[in-house]
C-alpha cells in the first residue's frame, strides 16, 4: 500500500493512516452458510442487524477521528417485504481506493488483530449486510464517501463476489455532497419493520442512551423523524491497545504469535507481545516451563507451548490495565437516561455505578449500572432490563444473557421491588441499564447476543446491581419518611391551626399557640434545601427547624458532587474537605425556632446539584428528616462500604387503638 | 358560643338543652388540650362487634370497655376533629334558631367547609354517632333526622301525632289509613306519639314489601288480632323505637319475619338484641323478647322450599355471623350450619309455592303456634 507523506494538517489525513492498517483476511462463503450467527436468520431481524452494523460503524468512525457523531439512520419502504436502509455519519471519510474494500470484504476492517475495546469487533459487519441485500434484493449498495481532502463525494454502487471475495463496482462517480467528510451506506434489503421491544426504534432508542456524544436523528418508514440530541460534548475516553494478556491466551494463539514475532529469543517475545510480563517475570515463566529463554520463538513445539501457557498459571502476572476500556461513567449514564427515558418521567434516578475495573481470563472488564424508578412507567409489569456491551445494545436472547441472570439472581425485595420468592425478574416501575465494557466480551454464542455467565462477570454484576439497589432504596426510605412526614406538616400547617380557631369560637377564647402541639406532632428537626442555578453557580439554602419540645445542637454536612467547588458559604464550614464533605457547627437551634446556612457552588451542570447529600451527626437520626445520618466510616470509600441495609426504624408505639382505623369486617345496616 | 342557657329559644326540648351544653364541653376539651400543648384527642368506645357485650341487666347488647382515640397526630383523625368542631357549631345553630337538618343535608352543608368535609354520607352519620356516645343524648336532641322513611303500620291500633303545626292528631292503622298503613314520623318518643287503644295480640314485623301486602290482602291483622308492621328492609330507628315501645307499653309480643339468608338474620338481630352501630342506645331500640319466625334454615327443608344458591359474599356473612356475640347461641349456631350446609338460601315469597293462602293458613299459624305467640 502506497504511504502517504503526513503533510496535510493530522485529521484530514485520519482516512489515510487508517487505510494502513487495513489488512485483508480471507473467508467469504462463510456467510452463507452462518446466517442465523450473523443476525440475519429472518426479515425483521435482518433489518435491525442491518441498522445495527451501520451505526456501529458511523460510531466508531467518528471516535476513532475524535469527531461528535451525527448520525442519520433512514428506512423507507419500498414494497410489503422490502426496505432500504441507510445510515449516513459526518466521520472522516473512506479514501476512495479503500471504499469497495472496506464494504465488501467481509472479515475487512482495522480492528481485527487489536485487542481494543471497540463495537464492531469481528471486521463482518456492513459486508454482512450488503451480502444479505444483495441476495434477497438482487439491488447493490449503494456508497458515498467524501474525506475533508476531497471537494466531491465519491459514490459507487457495489456488488460482492462471494465466490472470489472481491468488490464488483457496478457503476462509480462524483457528486457533490455538503458535507465536509462522512460516509452513506444505503442497502436495500429483504425486512420486516415492526415496533415494540427489538425493533429499530428500540435500539436507536437504547443506542442513544449509551452515546450520550452522539446526535442520531431517526427516519422511520411511516411516522415523524425521531431526533436524539446529545446530551454531552465529552468523546467517550479513547481506547488504548493492549497487547494481549497471557492470562487469556489460547494455545493455538501462542503458537501463530510465536511464528510471527519479530523478538528473537523467547523471554523477549514473552516481554514484548503480552501486557504486564516484565523480564522477572518472563524468566521465571520460562524457568517453571523449563523452556530456555534464549531459544528462537518459532521453534516452540507444541509441548513447550503448554508448559508456557501452565507456567503462566503459576506466575503472579499483574493484572491487565484497564486504560483500555471506554466505560461510560456514572455522570453521563444519568444523563443519557435522563435524556432518551425523561419522556416516561420517571421519579427518580438512582446515582449509577461505574464498578472497578475486574478480570477475567486475563481480559479486562468494566460493569456498569443504572436504575430509574417511579414516575409513568408501568408500575405491575416486570421491570425491564436493557443489555449493553461495549456500548451496543443487545435486543436478543435475554433469557440466556448474564444480565438477565445476575437481575434474578439479586433478591430485589429489600430494595422495594416485588419479586417473587426473591427470584426471577422482579416487578415493578423500573428500569435497568447494564453495560459491560471489556476487550473481549465474552458472548453465549457467535451471534454476540447475550453475555456468557462468566462466575466473575456474575460476581461483579450482581455487586452492582446490589449496590444500584441499595441506592434505589435509600431514596425510596427517604420518600417514605418525608411523605409521613409531610402528613404530619399538613395537619400542622392547616388543619391544626383550624382546629384551634374553631373550638376557640365555640368556647369564646383567645385562639391558643400551638407551638407545644405542634413539636409533640412533628417531633422532628426538618431539613430543607432549595437550589438555584444561575450564571453557571448554585445557590444552595438549607434551612432547618426545630419541631422538637427541646432545643437541639447538631452538625450539618453537604456532599458534593466529583468536580465541584465551594465559593462561598455563610456560616463559615469548620471544615472542607478534598473529597467533597463540607462540615457546619451550628448553634443550637431553640424549639420551634429555625437555622439557615447559606452556600455557593461552582464547576457543576445544571442538573448536577437537583438534590444535595446533606448529613446531620450529634444527632439521634430518627429525630431528623431531610438529612441522613453520617456512615461512621466516612473516610472509607463509600462505595465499598458493603453493609446490609439498616434495621427498619421502629413504629412510634401506639399506646391507644385508632379509632377511625378500627373497621367491621361487614357493615351493620 | 358561650356557656348561657338557651333558654331563649322556644321549643328548644330538654334534650336539646343538654346537647348543647354537651357540645359546649367537647370543644372546650380540645381547646384546653391545645392550651396545654398536648395533641388534641378524643377518646371513644371502640364500637366493633369485638367491644360489644351482653348487658343482663336490660338484656340487650352495648359497648364494651374498649376504647378507641381519635388524635391529631394523624390527618385522618385530626381531619376528622377539625370536623367534630365544624358539627359542633352547625348543631348550636340549628338549636338556637330552632331549625333541623336531615343527616344528608348537613353532608352538604360541609361542602362549603373546606377541609372539613365530609367524603361520604357514612362519615358523617358516623359523626352524628360518635356525638351521641359522648354526650350520651340522641341525634334528635341535636336536630338531625335520618333520610329513611319508618315503618309503615297497620292494624287495630290507635296513634295520637303531635303534627309539625302542633295538632294532636288520632289515626287509627286500620280504617284512618290506605292500604299503605301509617307510616310513622321519624320521631317515635311520647311528645310526638303515643298509644291510645288497641285490640291486638301480638305485633308481626315483615321485611319484603310483597309480605307485608300478602297478610294485608288476606287480612291476616284482623284474622289473628296482630299489628303488622312493615320493616322496609334494615329497619329505621324510629322502626326499632316503635317496636320497643310497643312491646314495653303494650306488653305485645314482637316477632320477625324475613326472608332466609344472612342479611335478613341481621334485621331480626337489630330488632331484637340492637345494632353494632347504635350499641350505645341500645337499651332504647333492642326488643330483647323479639322472636324469629322465619324463614329459617329448617323451614327450607321442612316446607321444601324454592330456593337460591348461597353466593361467596352470603358465604362471607355467615361465616361473619359466626363470629358475631349476638348469634351466640344454640338456636342460631345450629340454623347457621344448616345453612351453609344446605348452601341454599330462601325468600319469604316462596311459601306461594303451595298457593296465595298458605302462609296465613298454614305456615305463620304452625310457627307461631310453636313460638306459643298465637
Amino acid at each position: 500500500m502506497p504511504s502517504l507523506a503526513a503533510t496535510s494538517p493530522p485529521n484530514k489525513n485520519i482516512a489515510e493512516e487508517l487505510a494502513k492498517k487495513q489488512r485483508e483476511i480471507a473467508v467469504s462463503e462463510f456467510f452463507e452458510r452462518n446466517r442465523q450467527v450473523l443476525g440475519y436468520d429472518s426479515p425483521t431481524k435482518a433489518l435491525i442487524t442491518a441498522v445495527k452494523e451501520g451505526v456501529e460503524n458511523a460510531l466508531d468512525a467518528c471516535e476513532e477521528a475524535d469527531v461528535l457523531p451525527e448520525l442519520l439512520v433512514e428506512i423507507r419502504k419500498n414494497s410489503d417485504t422490502e426496505f432500504t436502509v441507510a445510515i449516513e455519519d459526518n466521520g472522516p471519510g473512506i479514501v476512495k481506493k479503500q471504499v469497495p474494500l472496506v464494504f465488501a470484504k467481509l472479515l475487512y476492517g482495522s480492528r481485527f488483530f487489536a485487542l481494543r475495546a471497540t463495537r464492531g469487533q469481528q471486521g463482518l459487519g456492513i459486508s454482512g449486510a450488503i451480502m444479505y441485500g444483495q441476495i434477497t434484493t438482487g439491488k447493490p449498495a449503494v456508497i458515498r464517501s467524501k474525506t475533508a481532502n476531497d471537494d466531491v463525494a465519491y459514490q459507487i454502487q457495489l456488488r460482492i463476489d462471494t465466490r472470489k471475495n472481491k468488490p464488483d463496482i457496478v457503476k462509480e462517480e462524483f457528486v457533490s455532497w455538503e458535507r465536509v467528510s462522512g460516509t452513506r451506506v444505503e442497502i436495500a434489503l429483504k425486512g420486516r419493520y415492526i415496533g415494540g421491544k427489538q425493533s429499530v426504534p428500540e435500539y436507536i432508542k437504547s443506542t442513544a442512551i449509551v452515546n450520550p456524544h452522539a446526535r442520531i436523528t431517526y427516519r422511520p418508514p411511516e411516522g415523524e423523524p425521531v431526533l436524539f440530541e446529545r446530551a454531552t460534548e465529552e468523546l467517550p475516553r479513547k481506547t488504548v491497545e493492549i497487547k494481549p494478556h497471557p492470562y487469556g491466551i489460547e494455545l493455538g494463539t501462542l503458537l501463530s504469535m510465536a511464528k510471527e514475532t519479530e523478538s528473537i529469543r523467547v523471554s523477549s517475545f514473552l516481554q514484548g507481545d503480552f501486557s504486564r510480563i516484565s523480564p522477572r517475570v518472563a524468566k521465571e515463566i520460562c524457568e517453571i516451563a523449563l523452556v530456555p529463554g534464549e531459544m528462537k520463538p518459532k521453534n516452540l513445539t507444541l509441548d513447550q507451548a503448554k508448559a508456557i501457557l501452565e507456567a503462566v498459571k503459576k506466575v503472579k502476572i499483574m493484572a491487565p490495565e484497564s486504560d483500555c476500556l471506554s466505560p461510560i461513567g456514572e455522570r453521563l449514564i444519568k444523563r443519557g437516561m435522563k435524556n432518551v427515558l425523561g419522556n416516561m418521567r420517571p421519579e427518580f434516578y438512582a446515582p449509577p455505578l461505574t464498578r472497578e475495573p475486574a478480570v477475567y481470563s486475563g481480559h479486562p472488564f468494566q460493569v456498569e449500572v443504572g436504575i430509574v424508578f417511579g414516575g409513568d412507567l408501568p408500575a405491575d409489569q416486570p421491570i425491564e432490563v436493557l443489555r449493553f456491551a461495549n456500548r451496543v445494545p443487545l435486543l436478543y436472547q435475554a433469557g440466556a444473557c448474564a444480565a438477565t441472570q445476575a437481575v434474578a439472581n439479586v433478591d430485589w425485595r429489600r430494595y422495594g421491588l416485588e419479586q417473587r420468592g426473591g427470584q426471577g425478574l422482579p416487578y415493578g416501575p423500573a428500569i435497568v441499564l447494564v453495560h459491560v465494557a471489556s476487550v473481549k466480551v465474552p458472548y453465549t454464542s457467535e451471534a454476540k447476543e447475550a453475555l456468557a455467565a462468566i462466575p466473575e462477570m456474575l460476581e461483579e454484576l450482581e455487586l452492582a446491581l446490589k449496590e444500584s439497589g441499595r441506592r434505589l432504596k435509600t431514596h425510596l426510605n427517604k420518600k417514605e419518611r418525608k411523605a409521613k412526614t409531610r402528613e404530619k406538616f399538613d395537619i400542622v400547617q392547616k388543619v391544626l391551626p383550624q382546629i384551634a380557631a374553631k373550638s376557640a369560637a365555640v368556647v369564646g377564647k383567645k385562639v391558643p399557640s400551638l407551638d407545644g402541639t405542634i413539636t409533640k406532632i412533628m417531633g422532628v428537626v426538618w431539613v430543607e434545601s432549595k437550589t438555584e442555578f444561575t450564571a453557571g453557580i448554585h445557590h444552595v439554602t438549607v434551612e432547618m427547624h426545630n419541631f422538637t419540645p427541646a432545643g437541639k445542637k447538631f452538625n450539618l454536612h453537604v456532599l458534593l458532587p466529583r468536580g465541584a467547588t465551594l465559593a462561598k458559604a455563610e456560616p463559615k464550614p469548620y471544615e472542607v474537605k478534598e473529597d467533597g464533605k463540607v462540615s457546619w457547627e451550628l448553634k443550637r437551634i431553640g424549639s420551634v425556632e429555625r437555622e439557615t446556612v447559606v452556600f455557593e457552588v461552582a464547576g457543576l451542570d445544571k442538573d448536577e446539584l437537583d438534590d444535595p447529600e446533606l448529613f446531620a451527626s450529634g444527632i439521634s437520626p430518627e429525630l431528623v428528616i431531610g438529612a441522613e445520618p453520617l456512615p461512621g466510616d466516612w473516610d472509607l470509600n463509600y462505595h465499598e462500604f458493603e453493609s446490609e441495609e439498616e434495621a427498619p426504624k421502629a413504629e412510634e408505639p401506639e399506646g391507644e387503638v385508632d379509632y377511625d382505623e378500627a373497621e367491621e369486617a361487614l357493615p351493620d345496616d | 358560643m358561650t356557656k348561657k342557657k338557651a333558654a331563649a329559644t322556644p321549643g328548644a326540648s330538654k334534650g336539646s338543652l343538654k346537647a348543647v351544653d354537651e357540645l359546649y364541653d367537647i370543644a372546650s376539651e380540645i381547646y384546653d388540650q391545645l392550651k396545654d400543648g398536648q395533641i388534641p384527642k378524643m377518646v371513644l368506645p371502640l364500637r366493633t362487634k369485638g367491644n360489644i357485650r351482653f348487658d343482663t341487666r336490660s338484656q340487650v347488647w352495648k359497648y364494651g370497655a374498649l376504647k378507641g382515640a381519635r388524635t391529631a397526630k394523624k390527618l385522618r383523625g385530626a381531619l376528622m376533629l377539625l370536623r367534630t368542631m365544624y358539627v359542633l357549631e352547625f348543631i348550636k345553630g340549628m338549636i338556637d334558631q330552632n331549625k333541623s337538618s336531615t343527616l344528608r343535608e348537613m353532608y352538604y352543608i360541609s361542602e362549603g367547609w373546606d377541609l372539613a368535609k365530609f367524603h361520604a354520607q357514612d362519615e358523617s352519620n358516623l359523626l352524628a354517632e360518635d356525638l351521641e356516645i359522648i354526650t350520651e343524648c340522641m341525634r334528635e336532641d341535636f336536630r338531625l333526622r335520618p333520610e329513611e322513611s319508618g315503618a309503615s303500620v297497620i292494624g287495630n291500633l290507635t296513634i295520637e301525632e303531635t303534627t309539625r303545626n302542633g295538632e294532636n292528631r288520632r289515626i287509627n292503622c286500620r280504617d284512618d289509613v290506605g292500604d299503605a298503613g301509617y307510616t310513622i314520623p321519624y320521631n317515635v318518643e311520647k311528645e310526638k306519639v303515643r298509644f291510645r287503644g288497641h285490640d291486638a295480640k301480638f305485633v308481626m314485623a315483615i321485611e319484603s314489601g310483597g309480605m307485608f301486602d300478602r297478610l294485608v290482602e288476606n287480612g291476616f291483622d284482623e284474622e289473628s288480632k296482630c299489628i303488622l308492621v312493615h320493616l322496609k328492609g334494615q329497619p329505621s330507628r324510629s322502626t326499632r323505637r316503635l317496636l320497643k315501645r310497643l312491646n314495653e307499653e303494650l306488653k305485645l309480643p314482637i316477632s320477625t319475619f324475613t326472608d332466609c339468608d344472612p342479611w335478613s338474620f341481621r334485621i331480626h338481630a337489630s330488632v331484637a338484641y340492637g345494632a353494632i352501630k347504635t350499641a350505645h342506645i341500645s337499651e332504647y331500640l333492642a326488643t330483647p323478647t323479639a322472636e324469629f319466625v322465619g324463614i329459617t334454615p329448617s323451614d327450607i327443608v321442612n316446607y321444601e322450599m324454592p330456593t337460591d344458591g348461597l353466593t361467596p359474599r352470603d358465604v362471607g356473612a355467615l361465616h361473619a355471623e359466626q363470629t358475631d356475640p349476638r348469634f351466640n347461641d344454640k338456636f342460631w349456631k345450629e340454623e347457621i350450619e344448616t345453612m351453609l350446609r344446605l348452601n341454599k338460601k330462601a325468600e319469604q315469597q316462596g311459601l306461594a309455592k303451595y298457593g296465595l293462602d298458605y302462609v296465613t293458613d298454614t305456615y305463620l299459624p304452625e310457627k307461631l303456634g310453636e313460638l306459643g305467640i298465637f
